[in-house]
């Protein structure tokens, strides 16, 4: 390296050194202070994968140097670090060859990130790893786990080649561990996040999976309920047994609560509102599969409900749902009350 | 004003076009009650589908009106509550109770339809 002649009178120099090894933190905090020597450089990068930082493309010999010899030592230090993997036993569910490929990519985009000191590429390049991988039930820990042994496989590598040089080895770290930290923490965190995304969706499917509002015959709708009612819920479900009611112009909702295993006041006081607000559209509601436990407990809390058509079971429900409608279509109807 | 009143058969229908300041909601429960008269009309229909809120003031003046029209020998059937605005009432715990509702006009004309037979076969 040429540029290795003129740096001698820099390294006695303590604040640029450190500007140096901080390729994480954004231009505005690289401003050269003779008070930031106590500074953790390590953790200003943990603390600051900024957007801001990207911009700022390394040129420092350093680094030059330590990617130079990462590209050199490419097909090397990539079998090394998918032995390690292997070893350790990570990333069970892939295969050897599927583990190398994948190395591979890494690698390069792990180097190409020290070089430019951007994330970019390798957040997105994580990002898509992790979709991939999840539904095969790799663990947080193992993706952790593989990248630190790359870190781990890169420093001792380092270490074995600037053995002779401790200072010179001091500088290059600086470099190196910073920007290391930087990348780990990006994968790892790229990993979580796709990984709680697909926990949303997966909420979010169950959470519409979970209210199917069935149409029976013509204009009698089921509304069976399963599981713990709350109140977020309580009024998705209303608000998805309304808008059924009036796309398919029901005249009898039956809801089933056979599959609910306890019931509270507010979740009473929500399926009231629910029957109720049914009227208000023009549809009468009958409520079944009232467990002898749910009964009593409505009785205790004193619910009012002097509004609910009530059957013991879904058939009986159903039964007097075809009276109800049947009836309608021939006699006169003066209210939707019921007689209790 | 923002509401059509249009005659039909035995039958009035109030169809609200946008949300009514309180006296429009009196002026239109004294025209109804006026028209019910003149037309010797034997059921009313009040569609609020337009209706983005129904507050305490218009639940009450539509009780006054159903009440108003039955002395005058007309039944009401109030149309076309959306879903929103049935949540809306049912939190507020806005009554409609003993108002007849039905889920849009057709369902309203149904209703109307077995309401005033009632009464022809209570009169014979």
């Amino acid at each position: 390296m040429n540029d290795r002649s003129d740096r001698p009178a820099e390294r006695g120099d303590a604040p640029s050194d450190k500007q140096r090894a901080r390729p994480g933190s954004p231009p505005m905090q690289a401003v050269p202070s003779s008070g930031n020597e106590g500074h953790d450089p390590s953790a200003e990068a943990d603390r600051s994968p900024a957007p801001e930082a990207r911009e700022r493309r390394t040129s420092d010999p350093v680094l030059e140097e330590l990617v130079a010899h990462l590209r050199d030592s490419r097909t090397q230090m990539r079998e090394e670090w998918a032995r390690r993997i292997s070893d350790a036993e990570l990333l069970g569910v892939m295969s050897d060859d599927e583990i190398f490929s994948e190395a591979t990519e890494v690698y390069d985009n792990y180097v190409d990130a020290l070089e430019t000191g951007s994330v970019e590429t390798l957040e997105t390049y994580a990002r898509e790893l992790s979709e991939r991988i999840i539904p095969r039930g790799v663990e947080t820990d193992e993706v952790l786990g593989v990248v630190l042994l790359l870190r781990d496989v890169l420093a001792r590598a380092l270490f074995t080649r600037y053995e002779g040089d401790p200072a010179q080895l001091n500088r290059v770290l600086d470099a190196y561990e910073p920007a290391a930290n930087r990348i780990a923490v990006v994968v790892g965190v790229s990993f979580v996040e796709e990984r709680e995304r697909v926990i949303q969706e997966q909420q979010q499917a169950l959470r519409e999976l979970s209210t199917p509002v069935l149409q029976l015959r013509e204009r009698l709708l089921i509304l069976p309920i399963i599981g713990a009612l709350d109140s977020a819920r309580a009024r998705q479900l209303t608000e998805q047994l309304l808008g059924a009611i009036r796309e398919r112009r029901a005249q009898v909702v039956v809801i089933d609560i056979t599959g609910v295993a306890t019931i509270d006041r507010s979740v009473a006081n929500h399926l009231v509102q629910t029957v109720e607000a049914s009227r208000l559209m023009g549809a009468r509601t009958i409520l079944t599969g009232l467990s002898s436990e749910i009964a009593q407990t409505l009785v205790d809390l004193g619910v009012d409900l002097s509004m609910m058509r009530t059957v013991g079971d879904l058939q009986g429900g159903l039964v007097e749902a075809e009276r109800l409608a049947g009836y309608r279509s021939g006699e006169i109807e003066d209210s939707t009350r019921i007689e209790t | 004003m923002s509401v059509a009143i249009l005659k039909q058969g035995d039958y009035l229908i109030a169809s609200i076009q946008s949300d009514l300041s309180d006296t429009e909601v009196n002026a239109l429960r004294h025209e109804l009650a006026e028209l019910v008269g003149v037309h010797r009309s034997r059921g009313i229909v009040i569609d609020v589908a337009a209706l983005d809120v129904i507050d305490s003031f218009v639940t009450r003046a539509l009780r006054a009106i159903v009440l108003t029209a039955r002395l005058r020998g007309a039944h009401t059937v109030i149309a076309g509550i959306s879903p929103d605005v049935a949540i809306a009432m049912v939190q507020f715990r806005l009554n409609l109770e003993p108002l007849r509702v039905a889920l849009d006009l057709d369902e309203a004309v149904v209703a109307l339809d077995r309401l005033t037979r009632g009464d022809h076969e209570d009169e014979g």
